[in-house]
């Protein structure tokens, strides 16, 4: 194949288990990221042939924790995306790995097409705050790691595409931090989150059982797929925070992971806390990563008719003026979705400014409230002209 | 097999190294043990509820085509979310040949048992309920089947839901029988679905007993259901709804409500000492909702309604709503009642020929002893003769194999 070869021919670790472990560079340049991605790694590498229910997170061979560090493998690369899920403020540290040879492939608007074999990590974890945990700032792994020094981990969610398709399993953190097990079941993490203002609030932590994986990752309820989220085009177009002078998404291409003709420049989202770019951006953006895999025109809540999708044009599919449909307690009292310039008569605003998990959105994943997330769609509503009159 | 080398090393190594044997596990409870068994169903595994109230504190979720889940009976094998922390419904079920009986679920935050989308769904002698009754804290739905095809719930049990207790939504070919439905706020609801039979079912003691809607900004709108053999009685509850829903609208004492949805016919029930009405037909533009927010080619007009041969009586004694507790007063003197159907007379513009509605897509009332009221604000006063005439009766539905058929 003609794709630049991303991975150096591992080398073997000494015996005594000690690594031989190179150390990274902290500025990036395309031309060696081939190298800086060859370094230190869990022994074996990556278990792309995985076929059974790995009990440990250590057996997929992707992360490994010792010496008060997190590490990824060789040919595991870090991502992110312009705007994340909110995730109860947890900091998460994303990897895909693939295959020797192989190559995902693009598409402008659905998470790329990614080789059998391809494992995709994302590991959650906040800063420790007294006794409990704190809201950011990201850490960086320019380093080649993250140091968890100060850091607790909390799960380490897995997508394994196999020949019949991705399947999804969450990890849990032991105490003592060297490994995560695996919660088909999912579980609780209950704690306390101290924002940055000081104010403490119980934090219940809920890490998902494998089922309800696909209550977000299966994005067609009708074939129920599983499918990454995050891995899109429109997600992951941005400056690459691992080698910053370069686009995320040419850094794949130049590192072999990504394959396949963009015809044309590929979708961006807006980076939703950045205030140089337009309100409208940036709350369609933190709506599309927060929403759209279920209000979509196939997703599990296109019974409600709402679509949240970025290309969806303002109008009722967007919730303008519109009616519920099946909301239960999730209306908050509110008329409809959206009313133009009234945040506070908009059940859209009412739904992330909840945490009672039968009215609040998303339906999984969150216990407390996003202020900052409900800050910026309030704004964006108060913006809008018009009435429902 | 055709494994890389260095996954084949990586095999190697974890064997080395892994700690195969496990120490013997104490019995799980059976909470644990459900949650598994579902995350591991296959197709035709049968998941047996023994007898016991059983806690759970997070949603249940099942995923995998072709299970049945079976109790002991609707009130030996409980389901109970009571104090539940995480997830919008006590069980949701995303899968095909899905069947569940003989199983309560009680007290969820959100919906008892939802199943978005999924063929061949059968919900039996399954209760569903909110045991402090009626609360606006209760959850919305109990059975709630949305975007299914080939449908049954038949012998179910549905009380205290803030919403509607049978909710069946945007799907096609459903058979509703020989359930219960009561403190609701809705007893039963069929809402944009195609080809819906509701017969043999008791809705008692809601806000509205059986309601037939069709919704705007839905893929899919709806039409044909039939009612009959009911028995609609007493749905007198005061409405506890979250304000902002479409059946905050509903006013107490409706028996019968048909909204905005085509093909309905309405025959051989009881309908009997529902305060507002026994059957009340309406238009969602006569709702107040906003017309910006419905998609412009939604067809909110109630077509080719059909009522005859029920038995109604003592409605519309204490009207539930302002509107048509003025219409009573001004219409009928004090101790008296408003007629047994009440219909807004909204009729599409577009359709009209020669001011005339087509005799296919009319409203008809052919029901002994029954009178026929219109409460368009435009021109109210009884029109039982004007809608004295007969339709095309609609087929009976034919459940598909392997449910029917």
């Amino acid at each position: 194949m003609a794709v630049p070869r991303r991975r150096l021919p591992h080398a073997p670790a000494p015996p005594g288990g000690e690594r031989a472990c190179r150390p990274r560079r902290a500025s990036w340049t395309l031309g060696v990221v081939a190298l800086l991605l060859s370094a230190c790694a869990p022994a074996g590498g990556p278990a792309f042939d995985t076929d059974g229910l790995p009990e440990k997170l250590s057996e997929w061979g992707v992360l490994s924790a010792h010496d008060g560090v997190l590490e990824f493998s060789d040919g595991a690369m870090p991502y992110d995306l312009a705007t994340p899920l909110f995730s109860d403020y947890a900091l998460k540290l994303r990897t895909v790995s693939l295959p020797p040879g192989t190559s995902a492939t693009y598409h402008p608007d659905e998470a790329f097409d990614f080789p059998v074999g391809t494992i995709v990590t994302k590991t959650f974890y906040y800063p420790v705050s007294s006794d409990g945990v704190a809201i950011g700032p990201e850490r960086s792994v320019e380093t080649g790691v993250l140091p968890l020094d100060g850091l607790r981990l909390i799960e380490t969610r897995i997508l394994h595409r196999r020949a019949e398709g991705w399947i999804a399993l969450p990890y849990v953190w032991n105490p003592e931090q060297t490994d995560a097990v695996l919660k088909r079941a999912g579980d609780f993490v209950e704690t306390t989150l101290y924002r940055p203002d000081g104010r403490a609030e119980p934090l219940n932590y809920f890490i998902p059982n494998a089922n309800q994986c696909a209550g977000c990752h299966a994005t067609d309820n009708t074939t129920r797929a599983i499918q990454p989220i995050g891995l899109k085009a429109r997600h992951l177009n941005k400056p690459s925070s691992f080698a910053p002078t370069a686009n995320q998404l040419d850094l794949w291409r130049l590192s072999g992971l990504l394959a396949g003709n963009p015809g044309g420049p590929a979708p961006r989202n807006a980076v939703w806390t950045d205030e140089s770019e337009g309100l409208d951006a940036r709350a369609r953006a933190y709506l599309d990563v927060n929403c759209s895999h279920c209000h979509s025109d196939v997703g599990p809540a296109d019974t409600s008719g709402l679509d949240l999708r970025p290309e969806t044009p303002m109008g009722p599919k967007v919730g303008l003026c519109k009616g519920t449909i099946a909301a239960g307690a999730g209306s908050g009292g509110r008329p409809y979705d959206i009313v133009p310039a009234k945040p506070d008569e908009s059940i859209l605003l009412f739904r992330l400014q909840t945490a009672d998990p039968a009215a609040m959105m998303p339906e999984l994943g969150r216990s407390v409230v996003h202020e900052e997330g409900v800050a910026l769609i309030q704004r964006w509503i108060e913006g809008m002209a018009g009435s429902c009159d | 097999m055709n494994k890389s080398p260095i996954a084949a090393l990586a095999v190697l190594a974890l064997a080395g190294c892994g700690k195969k044997a496990e120490a013997p596990k104490a019995e799980k409870p059976f909470e644990e043990s459900l949650i598994e068994q579902m995350l591991d169903a296959k197709p035709g595994d049968i998941i047996e509820i023994p007898e016991g109230v059983f806690q759970f504190d997070r949603s249940l979720s099942l995923t995998a085509d072709g299970v049945t889940i079976r109790g002991k009976g609707m009130d030996k094998s409980i389901l109970s979310f009571k104090g539940q922390k995480q997830g919008a419904e006590g069980l949701l079920v995303t899968a095909d040949d899905f069947t569940i009986e003989d199983v309560a679920i009680e007290d969820t935050r959100g919906d008892a048992l939802k199943v978005n989308e999924g063929k061949n769904i059968v919900i039996r002698r399954v209760r569903t309920e909110w045991t402090g009754g009626p609360k606006t804290e209760n959850g919305a739905y109990g059975i709630y089947p949305v975007q299914t095809t080939n449908v049954l719930i038949e012998g179910s049990v549905a009380i205290g839901a803030s919403d509607a207790g049978i909710y069946v939504g945007q799907s096609k070919n459903v058979v509703v029988r020989n359930n219960t439905a009561e403190r609701n706020v809705a007893g039963i609801e069929i809402e944009n679905t195609f080809d819906a039979d509701v017969y043999d079912n008791v809705a008692t003691n809601n806000t509205g007993g059986i309601l037939v809607f069709n919704m705007p900004n839905l893929a899919q709108p709806g039409a044909r259901t039939r009612l009959f053999r009911n028995r609609v009685s007493s749905n007198n509850l005061p409405n506890f709804a979250v304000e902002g829903t479409t059946v905050r609208n509903v006013p107490a004492g409706s028996g019968v409500i048909v909204q905005s949805k085509d093909q309905v016919e309405i025959f051989d029930n009881d309908i009997v000492d529902n305060n507002t009405g026994s059957i009340l037909i309406s238009s969602i533009f006569s709702s107040g909702l906003s017309m910006e927010g419905m998609a412009p080619d939604f067809d909110g007009y109630p077509e080719a309604i059909f009522v005859y041969g029920n038995r109604m009586s003592g409605g519309g004694t204490n009207p539930g709503n302002e509107q048509l507790a003025a219409l009573k007063a001004a219409l009928f003197s004090d101790g008296g009642a408003l007629p047994d159907v009440l219909w807004d007379g909204v009729v599409d513009p577009a359709k009209q020929i020669d001011g005339a509605t087509p005799a296919h897509l009319r409203v008809c009332v052919q029901n002994e002893g029954a009178e026929v009221l219109s409460i368009n604000p435009q021109g109210p006063g009884l029109i039982t003769a004007d809608v004295n005439c007969a339709l095309e009766k609609l087929p009976a539905v034919t459940l598909a194999p392997p449910l029917g058929g």
